[in-house]
């Protein structure tokens, strides 16, 4: 079951992802295929299971209000590709 | 709705309805999910760590008093609190939010059904709430006016937020006001939020339709951001509601867009329209664990909650005789109640506090556009200028000149009274040689008293006080010339 182009070039979209003519028919393809493997989970009998959210056996992990130490600025901006002034730099945000 | 809106009769054809969504910063010292400080102002990128940043690999954990904060708050505008609620993930790209997602609740907010209620003019409004969910916020973008480029400040991404989702319940900008003053005075009371719109800890998004009266079906609403001042709700609300009516009017149609307003341009614009609309595709959380609060747990917040606005109100009319219309005035900010209940501990003369606050100091506050925190005299030294006139020292009067020094020097009244020499002159000698003085140098208004006129009274004590600077106790001025124009008879 193909995942339709509009619908790869709308994920691609809202992902920011640029994709040549060839990888949207590529990946048309394999997101139908994981999403056909992940349909047989559709096979299994869950009528005597609740519904869940969340997989853990756990609740309420919660933390004191403390003030822990930040991390070095320097090291925080590592990874990015461009600085000023204690920022990280981007392109222009237009909104 | 005041203003042109009102008395055009095309206007007056349509309805309008909006919706609030507050977003509040919650006081905590630290971020929601690490232990990053949440300090206003610091230098760029000095309150991040892995976790804030959205590094990957790190594990997340809720802080404690987040979920208290936003728990009260729910108490306090009469919701219901959810026993099971969760946080799931709000996906989009946007350089303010590292993670790519925001950190949010979707169907399970912590707080859900609840209502405010407040005057306005001289109706009851209610106001519903539809939901009261905790989130993050994001980090700050900046123009970098050199390189064209934008800066972006992580600070603070991860200060926790509660948002305010009212129901379309609200029909006017002045509705708009008395909802969101409602909101800070609650925000305030409960020491929850600094509430320092200027600097976005508290800002609200209006979500705004019109139809014509009569109609059943909503009409197309847009929704104005990030409004960060009282002036700009109302002003971007009545710049909507025109907008909206104009363009129906002319025959064009409402677009379902995302606006932002120009406070100083005085103007709105459109962000993002329809084609653009955002697709969030929230998912549950899988690093968080759901929230689950026993009713004692709930029950302890409400029993412990602080005296509300409403029942502060109430009690400054029963306990110190004020009017309703004062009790609510200074009873909508915690802090100016605060600064009441204060000046009455030290002059224990309620009603000249409330006097003082409606009047002079409520002008001195507006001229010099700060709030009661900012001011530079105290709650004690109102108390002791109060005194100070109860006790003759002077008069009311010289009280207001006192009080103009005290506003901008931060001195003690005693001390400009001494400075400036400015204590009440109670001597029945000294006032009666200047009463005779008045008298000699007005002829003309004695004889018109003479002559049964008796409103030349008022100009002699006028003249009487005049000459003395104003020092002269009022009630002895009067006595002695009464007494004085009776020898002249
Ligand atoms: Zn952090």
């Amino acid at each position: 079951m193909k995942i339709t182009e509009q619908e790869v070039r709308h994920i691609a979209s809202l992902a920011r992802l640029r994709l040549s003519d060839d990888e949207v028919e590529k990946l048309g393809e394999e997101l139908g295929q994981i999403k056909e493997f992940v349909e047989t989970l559709n096979e299994v009998d869950v009528s005597s299971v609740d519904a869940t959210a969340y997989i853990l056996d756990k609740q309420n992990v919660l933390r004191e209000d403390e003030l822990k130490p930040s991390f070095d600025r320097e090291l925080i901006l590592k990874n990015a590709p461009a600085k000023e002034a204690g920022c990280i730099s981007v392109p222009k945000v237009v909104e | 709705m005041k203003g042109c809106v009102k008395f055009m009769s095309k206007y007056d054809e349509y309805e309008v309805i909006m919706g609030l969504e507050v977003h509040a910063e919650l006081s905590t010292k630290t971020k929601i999910y690490c232990g990053c400080s949440t300090e206003f102002g610091a230098d760029p990128n000095t309150h991040c760590c892995p976790i804030c940043t959205g590094m990957p690999g790190v594990l997340p954990v809720l802080n404690k008093k987040v979920v208290e904060y936003a728990v009260k708050m729910g108490l306090a505008t009469n919701c219901e609190i959810a026993k099971f609620s969760k946080q799931d993930r709000k996906n989009y790209f946007y350089p303010d939010l590292p993670k790519a997602y925001q950190t949010s609740q979707y169907d399970l907010p912590l707080c859900e059904h609840g209502y405010v209620e407040f005057m306005v003019g001289d109706t009851l409004k209610r106001v519903g709430i539809t939901r009261i969910h905790i989130e993050e916020d994001a980090g700050k973008l900046i123009h970098d006016p050199y390189t064209g480029d934008t800066l972006v400040d992580f600070n603070r991404c991860g200060v926790p937020l509660i948002e305010i989702v009212s129901e379309p319940d609200i029909h006017s900008a002045d509705e708009a006001i008395g909802y969101m003053q409602t909101l800070k005075s609650i925000l305030e009371y409960l020491e929850i939020c600094d509430c320092k719109m200027q600097e976005g800890s508290l800002r609200c998004d209006v979500n705004l339709s019109v139809r014509k009266k009569g109609e059943t079906k909503f009409g197309t609403r847009t929704e104005t951001k990030n409004l960060n001042s009282f002036k700009a709700i109302a002003r971007s609300i009545e710049f909507e509601i025109k907008r909206q009516i104009d363009e129906l009017e002319a025959g064009g149609e409402i677009y379902q867009e995302t606006r932002r307003w120009d406070d100083d341009k005085g103007i709105g614009y459109a962000m993002r329209s329809k084609e653009d609309a955002h697709d969030y595709r929230y998912f549950p959380e899988p690093d968080l664990a759901p929230i689950v609060l026993s009713d004692e747990y709930v029950n302890n917040l409400k029993v412990n909650l602080p005296e509300m606005p409403v029942a502060r109100k109430t009690r400054y009319i029963n306990e110190f005789n004020l009017p309703e219309y004062d009790a609510e005035q200074i009873t909508n900010s915690k802090y100016m109640a605060d600064f009441f209940e204060k000046a009455t501990a030290v002059c224990n003369n309620p009603k000249l506090v409330s006097n003082w606050i409606m009047s002079d100091i409520s002008r001195i506050l507006n001229e010099q556009e700060i709030t009661i925190t900012e001011a530079k005299f105290t709650a004690e030294q109102l108390g002791e200028l109060i005194s100070l006139i109860e006790k003759n020292v002077i008069s009311s009067a010289i009280a207001k000149k006192v009080f103009e020094d005290m506003a901008v020097s931060g001195k003690n009244p005693k001390v400009i009274v001494e400075e400036k020499g400015l204590v009440q002159v109670t001597d029945e000698g000294a006032i009666r040689e200047i009463v005779q003085k008045v008298l000699e140098l007005n002829p003309q208004s004695v004889e018109d008293y003479l002559a049964g006129k008796e409103k030349a009274m008022g100009f002699l004590v006028g003249q009487t006080m005049k000459e003395s600077r104003g020092k002269a106790n009022p009630g002895i001025v009067n006595k002695l010339l009464k007494e004085e124009l009776e020898k002249l008879k």
